[in-house]
C-alpha cells in the first residue's frame, strides 16, 4: 500500500500514566476512507489512544501522525482536519438541535449558509425536522448520538474519530447509526471507530484488537477469523482477550454472537 | 439560573444592607452629672433630642454606671465634672468624658463619634451665643468623618460597597462554576477537539458573564437609589467603566480558578477561600488604613479593595478619573495579567 495513502500512521505509541502503561507501543495504519475498527474490552486503552490521536492528549513517546500532521507537534492542524465523538455524550444539553449545529459550525469557521444547508441537510437525513427547536436535553439517547456524530463531521474533517458511538443505544438505532457511518465513508471520510459490539467489528473494513494497553490482533474481520479459526469476531475477541465481552443489548442479526466461551 | 442572577443581587443588597451596617439609632445612654449646672442640663438635653440617644437617666457614681454597663442597661456614659458649667462661664473652656462600651468596636467608634459630633455642636452653640458677631472663632472641625455623608448614614457609606461584593460573588461563581462544570459533563473534550483558539474560548466564556455581570450592577443600583436612596454623585459612564475593568480581573480570576481544579467542589472550594479573604481585606468593613501593615500589604493585591475605593469615591463624593487614577492603572494591569494567566493556564491538550 502506498504510504501516502495513510491517513493515520502510528509508530511505538506508548502512554503511561505513572508506572502505569495504557497504550503499550502501538503500531498501525489506517488508509484514507477506510472503516477501521478499535476494539479492545473495557479499559484496554482504546480511550486514551484515540485521544492521543485527537491531540486531546500527549504521547509519552513514540509518533502519531493524523491527516498528514504530527499530533504532538501541531495538534491544531489535526483539529481542523478531524471530527471526534467522545464516549461521553458531549453536546450541550442546554441548547437546541440548530443551536448545537451553529456553535461547532462556527468554531470550525462555517459560513452562515453553509451550517444552514448542513443542518438542513442533517435533519432531513436522520428525519429530524421536528427535532430543530428542541433542547438537547428532551431528545433520547440514540436520537442525540446520531446527531453528535452529524455535529462531528459538519465540517467534513478527513477522520472522523467515534469512541463508543453507539453504548447502550437500541439495535434499531445502532443500525440507522452505522447507515450514517457508510455513508460519510463513501464521501471520503475515513472513519476510526472503537466499540463493544462484535456484530459492529463485522461491519469494519479492518479491525484492530487491543488487550492491556497492546494490539494482539489486526486485519480485515474475515481474516482474522479464518487465522483463529472461529466463526464469529466474538471468538475472536474471546481467544485475544481472554475475558468475554458484554453481550450486545438486544437481538443482532448474528444469533451466535451471543455465545461466550473461555478457553 | 436567570431567577438567580436576579434574584441574589436585590437579597443581598437588602440583607447585606442591614446586616453590615453599624448604624446605630438608639445609643442607650446615661450621665453621671456632677455638676448639675444649666450648661450641663443643656448638654444633656442636647443628647437627648437627638435621634441617635436615648436617655436612660443619671447615674450617682463611676460604679452605678459601671452596673449599667455590664448588665446591658448603657451603651455610653458622658461624665461631667463639678464645676462644668461655671468653668465655661468664666474661663470659656470645659471638659467633658465620654465613657462607650467597647466590645463592638465598630460600633463603639460610631457611638463615640456620634456623642464627639453633638459636644462639637454644643459647643458652636455656646460660641455663637456668647460671641453673636464675631463668629469666626469656631474650634476645629470635630466632624471630618462625616464629610459626604453629613448624616453619619452608614447604609449610604456601606452600599458602594455591597454593590462591589454583588458584582464581585457572582462574577466568581459563574465564570468559576461555568467552565468546571464543562469538564464535569464532558462537553469540554468536545471543544478542546475543535481548531478554537485559547484565548478565544476565554474571552467566549468570559463576555457573557461579563454582561451580565453589568446588568446586575445596575439593577444593584436601581434598587440602592430606590430602596436606599444613596446619593449617586459621580458619573454613572465612568462607574460602569471601571466596573468593566473590574470585572475582567474577577471572570478572569473565576476561569483561572477553573481551569486549575477538575470538579466543581473544589471550584467551589478555591473561590471561597479566595473570596472570603478578599473582601475580609476588602476594607468594605474596617478602614484598610486601620489595619496592620501585613494585611495592607496583601491589600496591594486585592482588587475587591480597589474597586469598592473608587466606588466609594464615585457614587459618594462624585470623584473623577484623575482622582483615582493609580487604583485604575492597577486594575487595568491585573485585567490583563489575570486575562492572560487564566488562558494560558487554560490546556486544550492534557
Ligand atoms: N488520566 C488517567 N490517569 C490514570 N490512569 C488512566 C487515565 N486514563 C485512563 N487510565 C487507565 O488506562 C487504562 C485504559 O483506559 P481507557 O483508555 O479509558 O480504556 P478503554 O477506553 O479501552 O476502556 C485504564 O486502566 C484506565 O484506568
Ligand atoms: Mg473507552
Amino acid at each position: 500500500m502506498n504510504k501516502n495513502d495513510h491517513i493515520i500512521e502510528v509508530r511505538d505509541l506508548v502512554k503511561r500514566f505513572g508506572s502505569f502503561t495504557a497504550n503499550d507501543h502501538l503500531n498501525f495504519t489506517v488508509s484514507k476512507g477506510e472503516i477501521f475498527g478499535f476494539l479492545g474490552a473495557n479499559g484496554a486503552g482504546k480511550t486514551t489512544a484515540i485521544k492521543i490521536l485527537s491531540g486531546l492528549s500527549k504521547p509519552t513517546s513514540g509518533v502519531a501522525i493524523v491527516a498528514g500532521f504530527d499530533v504532538a507537534k501541531y495538534p491544531n492542524k489535526v483539529k481542523k482536519n478531524i471530527g471526534y465523538m467522545s464516549q461521553h455524550f458531549s453536546l450541550y444539553d442546554d441548547m437546541t438541535v440548530k443551536e448545537n449545529f451553529r456553535f461547532y459550525g462556527g468554531i470550525f469557521g462555517l459560513s452562515r449558509k453553509s451550517i444552514r444547508e448542513k443542518t438542513e441537510y442533517y435533519l432531513e437525513k436522520l428525519k429530524m425536522q421536528n427535532f430543530r427547536n428542541m433542547l438537547l436535553k428532551q431528545i433520547p439517547l440514540g436520537w442525540k448520538q446520531k446527531l453528535a456524530f452529524s455535529v462531528a463531521n459538519i465540517h467534513e474533517p478527513a477522520v472522523v474519530f467515534l469512541d463508543e458511538p453507539t453504548g447502550g443505544v437500541d439495535p434499531i438505532t445502532r443500525r440507522q447509526f452505522w447507515e450514517l457511518i457508510y455513508d460519510s465513508a463513501d464521501k471520503g471520510t475515513t472513519v476510526f471507530v472503537t466499540t463493544h459490539y462484535m456484530d459492529e467489528a463485522e461491519y469494519c473494513e479492518r479491525v484492530s484488537i487491543m488487550s492491556e494497553g497492546r494490539i494482539e490482533a489486526i486485519g480485515s474481520p474475515g481474516k482474522l477469523k479464518e487465522e483463529f479459526g472461529v466463526n464469529t469476531m466474538d471468538e475472536v475477541f474471546v481467544q485475544i482477550a481472554r475475558t468475554p465481552l458484554d453481550p450486545p443489548i438486544g437481538g443482532t442479526d448474528r444469533g451466535n454472537s451471543f455465545k461466550k466461551q473461555v478457553n | 439560573m436567570l431567577q438567580i442572577i436576579f434574584i441574589i443581587p436585590v437579597a443581598q443588597l437588602l440583607i447585606l444592607a442591614y446586616a453590615v451596617t453599624f448604624e446605630i439609632k438608639n445609643v442607650r445612654f446615661i450621665t453621671i452629672d456632677h455638676d448639675r449646672s444649666t450648661h450641663s442640663k443643656k448638654l444633656i438635653n442636647k443628647f437627648n433630642g437627638s435621634a441617635f440617644f436615648e436617655y436612660k437617666g443619671n447615674a450617682e457614681n463611676y460604679e452605678e454606671a459601671e452596673e449599667m454597663i455590664i448588665s446591658d442597661k448603657a451603651d455610653q456614659v458622658l461624665v461631667i465634672e463639678p464645676g462644668f458649667g461655671k468653668k465655661l462661664n468664666t474661663e470659656r473652656t470645659g471638659s467633658v468624658q465620654v465613657i462607650t462600651n467597647a466590645i463592638n468596636g465598630n460600633a463603639a467608634s460610631l457611638m463615640s463619634a456620634y456623642a464627639t459630633s453633638i459636644i462639637a455642636d454644643y459647643n458652636r452653640e455656646i460660641i455663637i451665643e456668647q460671641n453673636p458677631v464675631n463668629f469666626t472663632g469656631l474650634p476645629i472641625d470635630t466632624k471630618p468623618s462625616f464629610w459626604y455623608n453629613p448624616e453619619l448614614d452608614y447604609i449610604t457609606y456601606m452600599v458602594p460597597g455591597i454593590l462591589v461584593l454583588l458584582v464581585t460573588i457572582i462574577g466568581m461563581f459563574l465564570s468559576g462554576m461555568n467552565l468546571v462544570k464543562e469538564k464535569e459533563i464532558g462537553t469540554i473534550e468536545q471543544i478542546n477537539v475543535t481548531p478554537i483558539k485559547k484565548y478565544q474560548f476565554i474571552a467566549g466564556k468570559l463576555i457573557p458573564f461579563w454582561v451580565i455581570a453589568n446588568i446586575d450592577l445596575a439593577f444593584g443600583l436601581v434598587i440602592a437609589k430606590l430602596v436606599f436612596n444613596i446619593p449617586i454623585i459621580g458619573s454613572l459612564p465612568l462607574l460602569f467603566f471601571v466596573a468593566s475593568i473590574y470585572l475582567v480581573v474577577i471572570l478572569s480570576f473565576g476561569l483561572l480558578i477553573s481551569t486549575l481544579t477538575n470538579t466543581m467542589q473544589q471550584s467551589m472550594f478555591i473561590s471561597w477561600f479566595f473570596l472570603v479573604i478578599f473582601i475580609l481585606m476588602s476594607g468594605l468593613f474596617t478602614p484598610i488604613e486601620s489595619m496592620p501593615q501585613w494585611a495592607q500589604m496583601i491589600d496591594t493585591i486585592n482588587p475587591v479593595a480597589y474597586f469598592i475605593k473608587i466606588n466609594r469615591m464615585i457614587m459618594l463624593k462624585g470623584s473623577g478619573f484623575m482622582d483615582f487614577q493609580r487604583e485604575f492603572w492597577i486594575l487595568i494591569v491585573y485585567a490583563i495579567g489575570m486575562f492572560i494567566f487564566s488562558t494560558m493556564r487554560y490546556r486544550k491538550t492534557a
